[in-house]
């Protein structure tokens, strides 16, 4: 998929912003790699794969960045684990901010916005506030 | 550990310290107070500027900072060591100048540091934007956390949920930093805070409120590190490095293995085996306290008390004043002082205390302290050992 002719970072950018969530795995070691990198943390190998991942994660821990409204007021800042092992931040779109809890089951989707693709989640159970 | 670190255990010195400019000080440029620290802990020191053959130094906003630092302070260093690792930088600095020292590269390291964060016009809000684009995390920084302080409320949100910590116990980290900053001239905020006023403050990035935060202030320090044999012929009693280890596990956050596990653990235990000595041997320990949680995963991590049970040992005033651990007896980066990095001001009331300058919040008998930095968002971590004679033996 990736041609090497860009870095990791740009395809995987170009990617969501096409709408398409990718993720890198090793195959040298079998591990999911994320964020996108040019060889493998954990054994230095470069034979990084990119695969579309199931979008299942829990969240990990939870924080709400305090804002005025005019600054756009408060905002939710998660970080989840997907079920492939992987961690990163993003924000829980369909809950309010408080109603964010450690351990909640959220599911990963693109939203692109001006023309800028963004991972974000949505709680897959208690998602009625 | 190796045997040339074992060997290096009480090698070098602190002969002299001093800080400037703590608070507020408009008018002051970080070069400025820098300066004025540098001076005043060479002449505590009982040496001369042009004594000074090595320079430790590191600045949040310019990157070649040892350059103009050489420069104002006209010195002509042999050994210079500018390693960028945010706030626990000048506890990183110590074994790499005992190293140089010992191998007779040079003979008298000052470390310095100065910000004018607090009063000047470039402030945190322009760095943090200058940043994004010299130092950008791609993957973090669309999400629009509040860093550095949303990266310790996600920490902290982790250690309640695993270990039950509690926002009380939070905000007792924050109590006890006021208590010993009321018996310290030198602290910025004194006036007594309660439990009820750090839990009511406005909250910034949940759990933390605005008083579970590390202040703004203007201020510099300074220390100078020289052979243990030249310490001994200097006028002040000199503060031996016992053991000095760093470690950096991750840069952002979101890539930190375990939210409550920091790298403190690895430079903590290596300090410790270049020391000889055990968390149970220390009489006073500085912790970078930017954020009531650091208190927490830092009394766990160097040992003070198991994983998890950080919050249960600060909720019955076990770190203030008369209580059986003193921490953090300036007042800490809570209420004494924090111009962006704080490592350096840990390091300097280590070695006030170990010489029994401290006044009021003095802690009877110190021979042995910790100072720990922490730099980044739990990012990299450093430790050092001090004593006294008594404890080199
Ligand atoms: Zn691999």
């Amino acid at each position: 998929m990736n041609d090497n002719s860009i870095g990791v970072q740009a395809f995987h950018q170009r990617e969501l912003d096409a709408g398409r969530f990718l993720l890198q795995r090793c195959g040298d070691c079998g591990r999911h790699v994320y964020y996108p990198r040019e060889c493998c943390p954990h054994c230095g190998g470069t034979a990084l794969e990119w695969k579309t991942p199931g979008g299942l994660g829990t969240v990990h821990a939870v924080t709400t960045v305090r804002r005025k409204p005019a600054d756009g007021g408060d905002l939710n800042v998660s970080l989840v684990d997907l079920d492939e092992g992987v961690r990163l931040m993003t924000r829980i779109e369909n809950l309010a901010p408080e109603a964010v809890r450690i351990g909640l089951r959220v599911q990963a989707r693109v939203q692109v916005k001006d023309g800028r693709g963004l991972v974000l989640f949505d709680a897959i159970e208690g998602a009625a506030a | 550990m190796s045997a040339g670190l074992k060997a290096l255990r009480g090698s070098a010195a602190i002969s002299g310290v001093a800080t400037f400019g703590c608070g507020e000080t408009p008018g002051f440029t970080d070069m400025e107070l820098l300066a004025h620290a540098a001076r005043a802990a060479v002449a505590d020191a009982g040496l001369d500027m042009r004594d000074i053959d090595g320079l430790c130094t590191a600045s949040a906003s310019a990157a070649m900072w040892a350059l103009p630092v050489v420069e104002y302070l006209g010195l002509d260093p042999r050994y210079i060591d500018g390693t960028m690792l945010g706030g626990s930088s000048f506890i990183a600095h110590l074994l790499p100048a005992m190293q140089a020292i010992r191998c007779g590269q040079c003979s008298a390291v000052l470390v310095c540091y100065g910000s004018a964060q607090r009063s000047a016009a470039f402030g945190r809000r322009e760095i943090v934007a200058a940043r994004r684009f010299l130092d950008p995390q791609p993957y973090e920084h669309p999400y629009e956390p509040m860093l550095p302080v949303s990266a310790y409320a996600l920490a902290a949100s982790r250690h309640m949920h695993e270990f039950g910590t509690t926002r009380e116990q939070l905000a007792d980290v924050a109590v006890a930093a006021r208590a010993w900053a009321a018996l310290n001239p030198e602290a910025f905020m004194r006036e007594p805070l309660t439990r009820g006023e750090v839990l009511g403050a406005r909250m910034v990035s949940d759990p933390l409120t605005v008083r579970d935060c590390c202040l703004v202030t203007d201020g510099a320090g300074a220390c100078v590190l020289v052979s243990a044999e030249r310490a001994r012929d200097l006028p002040k009693q000199p503060v031996y490095v016992l053991g000095n280890a760093t470690a950096v596990w991750n840069r952002q956050i979101s890539s930190m293995a375990d939210l409550t596990v920091t790298a403190a653990s690895q430079s903590g235990r290596e300090a410790f085996a270049m020391a000889g000595l055990a968390p149970k041997d220390m009489d006073v320990v500085q912790l970078y306290d930017a954020f009531t949680i650091n208190t927490l995963l830092f009394l766990e991590d160097l040992g003070f008390c198991p994983k998890g049970e950080g919050g249960r040992f600060v909720a019955d005033g076990a770190i203030a004043p008369g209580g059986r651990l003193a921490v953090n007896t300036n007042g800490g980066g809570l209420s004494c002082v924090h111009p962006g990095m704080y490592g350096i001001f840990a390091l300097i009331e280590a070695v006030r205390q170990l010489r029994g300058e401290c006044g009021e919040r003095q802690v009877k008998n110190a021979h042995t302290a910790l100072a720990h930095g922490n730099g980044g968002t739990l990012s990299s971590q450093a430790t050092a050992i001090l004593g006294t004679a008594e404890a080199l033996r």
